[in-house]
């Protein structure tokens, strides 16, 4: 398949990639960027290992065309970090045990984030339903809602406490 | 908790938990290489067939292939046991399992890869294939493996004390048949290798390998590629990079890591191969379906006289870890109860499915779910509560077991108590509404194997620890971080005993040319073994520390006290060389917290600034002062298993022995929906004895894991298999649990501080799953009154066995249809592989049978 000229704006900044139509964005973000946060761990959308935010909604790009996303805003684990410091979400997983092998990682902290903008009081079942996109094999997720809550709370007062 | 630490036993972030939400980390497939190459692999479609000829030159015709692999590339076996080299990189003459690896081609990309597959012409003969294990014990021809009479990979037949008498003094006895089906590691990284060879300065040919793979066990990859590329170890080159999940499914060599390095080897260029998630679940290794004979009697005091377990593994094609997890689930009959009588038979037999083989729990698992359902039973029969009934049975260590496994620390007795109380187990047990229960079980497991799997007399683990003169401490050790927080509790023991503040500390991990030899992260052997040999190394080099600064303060190494990124004086002997200390020079270093100027400089100087002994010394300024005194400032540590430890002398007595055990105990909440036999967990209260928790933030995450992968098992995932076809080769498929199906897991920690463990620590992150199987197993025959001996316990099985129970007839849900009939078998399209479709049969197979009537629509 012949390649195109696309235009991706990637975490603030624009890219010129030349793809092929058929081109996943997971693909076109982890090889031509070099943006390998977001992970592939199925093929198929069942794990949310790859989930980035287009325009702010949390999306699997392992099962969507890049080309599709020309002109909207995606935003990869990479574009968290605030003026180069761990954002709330970013320390409270690690502080809470939220990340132990960390793979799905990435995944996660894009689904609470996309959760936290629509809905930035969400109750422990709201947070368990947003979370049931992805899935972790070594937590068992509890680690993750305290991390959940206590990044809710450091936000709230305002206190993005970098280690 | 009798002494005070300044780093171990505080919650701490991983060392690498921001590489880890930054994205910044990198695992395997997200790395590359100048001119790196893709490979894709070749499977069989079928699950037994004689390879008649392999035809690549098609694929190799196509643009943009650069090679094509098969079995004659690398003729060698390997295996993971010495006593199992069965695998062939690539096959050469016969296929043994749907997925078996056939040829590999090598492409300029992924694409490309694919559409060459499709290109290789392989013409197979194919043969009768064996997929029920009983089955297959039976078989006389057509063996799966030529040496294998009967597909018999091994059996064992152990007797420990006098299990008929021990039966004939019991006052109840139950006996019943146990199956626990197949599950495997799922882990969310799926298996990735990138291979490269440099060419040799001096001959000009390709010499050195260096091979990053998502592995548990780097020195073991380096021994099998140097197996079978016939290559020196030195020249091999072998590092883990960041690894997302192992659970035992990465603690061997899978196949794709050797091919990729035969591949590179023939493409002459870096090639990298990822597995798809479908290829993931063929690649398995995982937890073998397990038919447990189980018969256990009991006195009317709740005394266990005489246990007599036949196990039965379904192995899968080859032996892989097959010798010692049927090894395992015999032994580890012992070290949890007082059981005075043991008899056991354990056959691991051959199938032509995907070869299982280690994962968390490693062979115990299956049986624990067997015996704790059993004791519940006989806890039922002689009306005694079920958490007294495992009161009853305490071993009294420091003690040998009958079948010879020396247990020292045992936190049972309290994890029990404990977990009794948290669940409010004595006011609500048989209290609940209808429908829903508690259930009460128990498991243990080994703080790694007393015994490596290459028998030698070498250390299993060895660190290294270089200090500069910057005060920087860098430990090399070749322990696998894989996620269960390997690195952090190797910084955490180095800073404690170097009395250094953590982040003074790096960590270089598990990359064969810079680091010590250790055997790799399996059998929960990290902490206690690795975590000793830091111990070691640590204490050696403070020792050198403690020298020079002892000089410098004018008292006894002894004296001094190595805290908070200082070393001072105990106040004791402060009378002994007090020649005159100005206070405040000790304040100006403790704040500054650094020596000015000095680090590259002499300690000469030093001296003369400072003019006399003193009470205190910065780190770095005693770092300084030994590096001047000694030379250079380095500490190495090893650990190997005290041989007291290592078990008896019986026929597989080598599995099983470990210098300290684990101990757990469990209460489930259920209820289940008598309609449609759908079981809910709503919290597990879940007691561990890990010796001493490092770090109880990972200690608890280890619990919750553990309890969470056991729930999994226990309710929802298995393998489902048609004609060794795997129906569900996807992660929905699979059900491994999402965050909705997921219930609180209560951790609670238990301490016996272990007399040998580093700090008194041992393992927590294997031994608290065996026992959620059967906590909700018994929870639910609380809620219900039905006992399950089939897990997972699928709204299916317990619909039929409430149903049985009331003796209604049976429903069968999937009448007039074979909801895994081979012509479509994955909701959303089938297979990605195998579009669909399922795999030719011999007409003499075994399994072959007529389907009863209508397809999958």
């Amino acid at each position: 398949m012949k390649k195109e000229l696309i235009e991706l704006r990637v975490n603030g900044r624009n890219y010129e990639v030349a793809v092929e139509p058929s081109a996943l964005l997971l693909d076109v973000l982890r090889q031509e960027l070099e943006l390998t946060g977001p992970k592939r761990g199925c093929d198929d959308s069942s794990c949310g290992a790859c989930t980035v935010l287009v325009d702010g909604v949390a999306m699997m790009s392992c099962t969507l065309l890049a080309a599709s996303c020309e002109g909207q805003e995606i935003t990869t684990i990479e574009g968290v970090s605030e003026h180069g410091s761990l954002a709330a979400i970013q320390k409270a997983y690690g502080d809470w045990g939220g990340a132990q092998c960390g793979y799905c990682t990435p995944g996660f902290i894009m689904t609470v984030k996309s959760l936290l903008a629509e809905n930035p009081d969400p109750s422990e079942k709201d947070i368990r339903n947003a979370l049931s996109s992805n899935l972790c094999r070594c937590t068992g997720y509890n680690q993750m809602y305290e991390a959940i809550r206590s990044a809710i709370a450091a936000e709230r007062q305002g206190l993005v406490t970098v280690k | 908790m009798s002494k005070d630490f300044s780093i171990i036993g505080k919650p701490t972030a991983m060392v690498d938990a921001a590489e880890k939400t930054t994205g910044a980390g990198k695992y395997t497939d997200d790395l590359s290489a100048p001119g790196m190459l893709v490979g894709k692999i070749l499977h069989s479609p079928y699950p037994h067939a004689r390879i008649k000829n392999i035809d690549t030159s098609r694929a190799e015709k196509l643009e943009g292939v650069v090679a094509v692999v098969v079995g004659k590339d690398a003729p060698k076996t390997y295996g993971i046991l010495p006593v199992g080299h069965d695998e062939y990189p690539l096959a050469l003459d016969k296929v043994r399992y749907v997925g078996d690896n056939v040829a590999c081609v090598v492409a300029t990309s992924e694409a490309i890869a694919e559409k060459a597959l499709e290109l290789i012409d392989a013409d197979y003969e194919v043969l009768p294939a064996y997929f029920d294990p009983e089955e297959s014990m039976k078989a006389e021809s057509d063996l799966i493996h030529d040496h294998k009479p009967h597909n018999l990979e091994k059996e064992y037949h152990h007797v420990f004390g006098d299990p008929d008498k021990g039966f004939a003094e019991a006052d109840e006895i139950v006996e019943a048949r146990f199956i626990a089906n197949e599950v495997t590691h799922a882990a969310m990284e799926p298996h990735s290798t990138l291979a490269s060879f440099e060419t040799d300065p001096h001959t000009g040919k390709p010499g050195r390998l260096t091979v990053w793979s998502s592995t548990q066990v780097p020195y073991y990859l380096q021994h099998k590629l140097s197996l079978v590329l016939d290559m020196p170890m030195a020249q091999i080159r072998v590092i883990k990079p960041l690894v997302g999940g192992g659970f035992g499914g990465k603690s061997e060599v899978i196949p794709l890591e050797i091919i990729a390095a035969v591949a590179a080897r023939k493409a002459q260029a870096p090639v990298k191969i990822t597995y798809t998630r479908e290829e993931v679940f063929w690649a398995h290794r995982g937890r073998p379906r397990t038919i447990v004979d189980l018969k256990t009697g009991v006195k009317n005091d709740g005394r266990i006289t005489a246990v007599k377990a036949r196990v039965v593994q379904d192995g899968g094609a080859y032996c892989s870890y097959g010798v010692v997890t049927i090894l395992y689930s015999g032994a580890l009959l012992g070290a949890l109860y007082d059981i005075p009588n043991i008899q056991y038979d354990g056959y691991r037999v051959l199938t032509n499915k995907p070869a299982c083989g280690a994962m968390r729990g490693h062979g115990t698992v299956n049986v624990r779910f067997a015996f704790e359902s059993q004791l519940d039973e006989l806890a039922a029969k002689i009306g005694m509560d079920p958490a007294e009934i495992r009161q009853s049975n305490l071993l009294q260590p420091p003690c040998i077991t009958v079948n010879g496994l020396r247990v020292q620390s045992y936190g049972l007795p309290e994890c029990i108590e404990k977990t009794v109380a948290r669940s409010g187990w004595n006011d609500r047990k048989g209290k609940l509404p209808k429908g829903r229960g508690l259930g009460i079980a128990c498991s243990h497991y080994v703080s790694g194997a007393a015994n490596s799997i290459i028998r030698s007399d070498m250390p299993h683990s060895t660190v290294n620890i270089k200090i500069d003169r910057d005060g920087g401490v860098v430990v090399y050790t070749g322990a696998s971080e894989i996620g269960q927080g390997s690195d952090t509790m190797t910084a955490q023991i180095a800073a404690e005993t170097l009395g250094c503040s953590l982040p003074r500390v790096r960590v270089i991990a598990a990359d064969t040319d810079l680091t010590p030899i250790d055997i790799g992260s399996y059998s929960s052997r990290v902490t206690f073994m690795a975590g000793n040999a830091t111990l070691r190394a640590a204490q050696e080099v403070k020792q050198l520390i403690a020298a020079a600064a002892a000089k410098k303060m004018d008292c006894a190494p002894e004296d001094l006290i190595f805290r908070n990124d200082t070393v001072e004086r105990t106040n004791g002997h402060a009378g002994m060389a007090a020649v005159g200390r100005p206070a405040e020079q000790n304040s100006a270093a403790t704040v500054s917290g650094r020596v000015e100027g000095q680090i590259l400089r002499g300690s000469l100087q030093q001296k003369r600034k400072d003019e006399g002994p003193k009470d205190q010394m910065t780190f770095e300024e005693a770092v300084v002062a030994a590096i001047d005194f000694h030379g250079a400032l380095t500490g190495t540590g090893s650990y190997a298993p005290p041989p007291e430890a290592r078990g008896g002398k019986h026929k597989g007595a080598g599995v099983g022995p470990s210098p300290a055990y684990s101990y757990s105990a469990q209460v489930a909440e259920v209820s289940v929906d008598e309609d449609t036999g759908e079981v809910t967990v709503h919290k597990v209260w879940a007691a561990h004895d890990c010796g001493r928790a490092l770090n109880p933030v990972s200690v608890e995450g280890q619990i919750i894991g553990s309890v969470w992968m056991g729930m999994g098992q226990a309710l929802t995932e298995e393998m489902v298999w048609k004609d060794g076809m795997l129906m569900n080769p996807g992660l929905l498929e699979y059900r491994s649990p999402s965050s909705v199906e997921s219930p609180e897991v209560e951790p609670i920690i238990v301490e016996s501080i272990d007399p040998e463990g580093p700090f008194g620590a041992k393992e927590c992150s294997e031994g608290s799953l065996a026992a959620t199987i059967p906590a909700i197993a018994n929870a639910i025959y609380d809620a219900v009154g039905v006992r399950l001996h089939e897990s997972p316990f699928t709204p299916e099985r317990v619909l039929a066995a409430i149903r049985a129970k009331k003796n209604v007839k049976a429903l069968n849900l999937t009448e007039g249809i074979d909801p895994t009939a081979p012509q479509r078998f994955r909701e959303h399209g089938g297979s990605l592989w195998f579009k669909g479709k399922g795999p030719e049969r011999h007409p003499l197979d075994p399994s072959r049978r007529e389907v009863s009537a209508g397809g999958a629509d």
